[in-house]
């Protein structure tokens, strides 16, 4: 299944690419609106780029009574990216969800100031409040996020999405000032390919929950080698801005990638990087 | 409709400091002067937005000002090589004006000439920072043309419909003189289609996608303030 990442796409804006997709994921959902941060918000890195928007979004009344029902009505599956600062602030969004396909509860993004509670903590006042799917999104920032997934996953996540953006900083070469508002952006782009990889793989292998990998993917082969790290469902964000049709050409490369492999489907390649043991003394234990 | 193809390079020719780089146009439509398009940046990771320039028979041209890696590798273009481009993007221009004046600044004029050609026999005013600059002015023939110090602001007629697009200061010096004006703006954009959120700017009091809105916004609804020149860090 293909989606896009969350913040990477505004479905009401451009339906068309949106039917590309299995799945369309909105922007994160905040309690209230918020109008972001200010510009300039985006910066051009070598291979990647930064973004501080800043969970720009209607907020939650204003998405449930006009967003969510136009969303609904083109006809894709909705998956609502939720955020927030306390646990509460999650659960009572969680709470207030319905007919819709999953929930990807945003614990990681860099860009805003407010530090939220324990990620297992939210997943668990999340968990009673909705029997929807609930996606966990983890950051690669953390040391240990394999440890990070196993928590989330006996709070009670369905799923794991992985990874979102990396906390950077971009300097204007003539002035060596911070190109963002705001001097800190996340990272995104072909940069993240390999932290995406090395993410899905150790969650993977941690908690054997279905994954939703992301982090740089531009083409068949990139999503191909997320599959083949464990991630069930494959979404698409920096390379939408510059490729509007790349959902539909990923999907072909996919296939093409599978042929060239000899094999009809991803299930025939998923999880495969486990599978081998070039080091059996130094393998980590695969509990899936 | 916008839509986004693959086109053959027809021409890159000099023009003062910028470059006017031609391409095909294909299945591509030229849009509405002050729209805009995304134009593959060969070795980079976001298309640069370029407003239309020109739209000869079976062309579109854009002025392109090598101000970093993105317009530099434009400008670099060569005939015979090609890009993605993605567009026509956003609102351009009404031309629904009584007495409708242009006036640019600088790579600011890049959206004029076909503007022009939709409002024949509008008068023009142009300003450049250097005589070199004020080649492009050549775009514009019958365009009156000041060089720094002198601005092309003093020459505004308020009494007139004006249609603007040059640097922020001369924008915001406009909209002061005339609040009803059309000015078109620019800030720092990933995708033109309002994916991103990059290019918000303040519109109407509060935070909204250039693209989505803009790029041509009436001058009492923002005064921008971005002041970055590429995207490209």
């Amino acid at each position: 299944m293909m989606l896009n990442a969350s913040g990477c796409l505004d479905a009401l804006v451009a339906p068309d690419v949106a039917r590309q997709l299995d799945a369309f994921v909105t922007k994160t959902i905040t309690p209230l609106p918020r109008e972001g941060n200010a510009p300039p918000r985006i910066a051009e890195t070598a291979h990647g780029m930064l973004n501080a928007i800043g969970l720009a979004n209607p907020g939650r009344e204003r998405f449930l009574h006009d967003h969510l029902p136009r969303l609904r009505g083109l006809g894709i599956p909705v998956w609502v990216s939720v955020g927030g600062f306390c646990a509460a602030d999650y659960a009572d969004t969680c709470a207030a969800l319905d007919g819709v396909a999953a929930i990807e509860l945003n614990l990681s993004c860099p860009n805003v100031d407010e530090a939220a509670d324990g990620a297992a903590e939210i997943v668990a006042a999340c968990r009673e409040a909705t029997a929807i799917p609930l996606y966990a999104k983890l950051s690669a920032a953390h040391p240990d996020v394999g440890a990070v997934a196993l928590a989330v996953a006996e709070a009670g996540a369905d799923g794991l999405s992985l990874i979102n953006t990396l906390r950077g900083t971009a300097l204007d070469p003539r002035t060596l000032e911070p190109v963002l508002a705001r001097t800190t952006g996340g990272l995104s782009g072909p940069s993240l390919k390999p932290v995406a990889l090395a993410a899905v793989h150790a969650c993977y292998a941690a908690t054997g929950l279905p994954i939703v990998g992301m982090g740089g993917v531009a083409t068949g082969q990139d999503a191909l080698e997320l599959i083949a790290c464990g991630a069930r469902d494959v979404a698409l964000g920096t390379i939408l801005f510059s490729d509007p049709g790349a959902p539909a050409r990923v999907r072909a490369e996919l296939a093409d990638a599978l042929n060239r492999l000899g094999v009809a489907s991803p299930d025939d390649v998923f999880a495969r990087a486990h599978h081998v043991e070039k080091h059996p003394h130094t393998r980590r234990k695969v509990t899936a | 409709m916008s839509r986004r193809e693959r086109r053959s390079v027809v021409g890159a020719e000099p023009v003062g400091p910028y470059t006017l780089l031609r391409l095909a146009r294909g299945g591509l439509e030229p849009g509405a002067p002050g729209q805009f398009f995304m134009l593959e940046a060969p070795g980079r990771l976001l298309p640069r937005a370029l407003s239309l320039c020109l739209a000869p028979p079976r062309e579109l041209a854009f002025l392109v000002d090598p101000v970093g890696p993105g317009t530099e590798a434009l400008c670099r273009l060569e005939p015979g090589q090609a890009i993605h481009v993605f567009g026509p993007l956003g609102n351009g221009y009404r031309l629904d004006v009584e007495r409708p004046l242009l006036v640019g600044g600088g790579i600011g004029i890049a959206p004029l000439p076909y503007l022009a050609e939709a409002l024949p026999g509008a008068p023009c005013i142009l300003g450049f920072r250097t005589e070199r600059h004020a080649e492009a002015a050549a775009l514009l023939p019958g365009a009156e043309v000041v060089v720094d110090p002198a601005l092309v602001t003093e020459l505004v007629d308020p009494s007139r419909d004006v249609l603007a697009c040059g640097p922020e200061p001369m924008l915001r010096a406009v909209a002061e003189r005339c609040p009803s004006a059309q000015l078109a703006w620019e800030a720092p954009m990933a995708c033109g289609y309002g994916a991103c959120y990059g290019c918000a700017v303040e519109i109407d009091g509060e935070l909204k996608r250039l693209c989505v809105e803009g790029p041509v916004l009436e001058a009492r609804r923002t005064t921008v303030h971005v002041g970055t020149r590429e995207i490209a860090a």
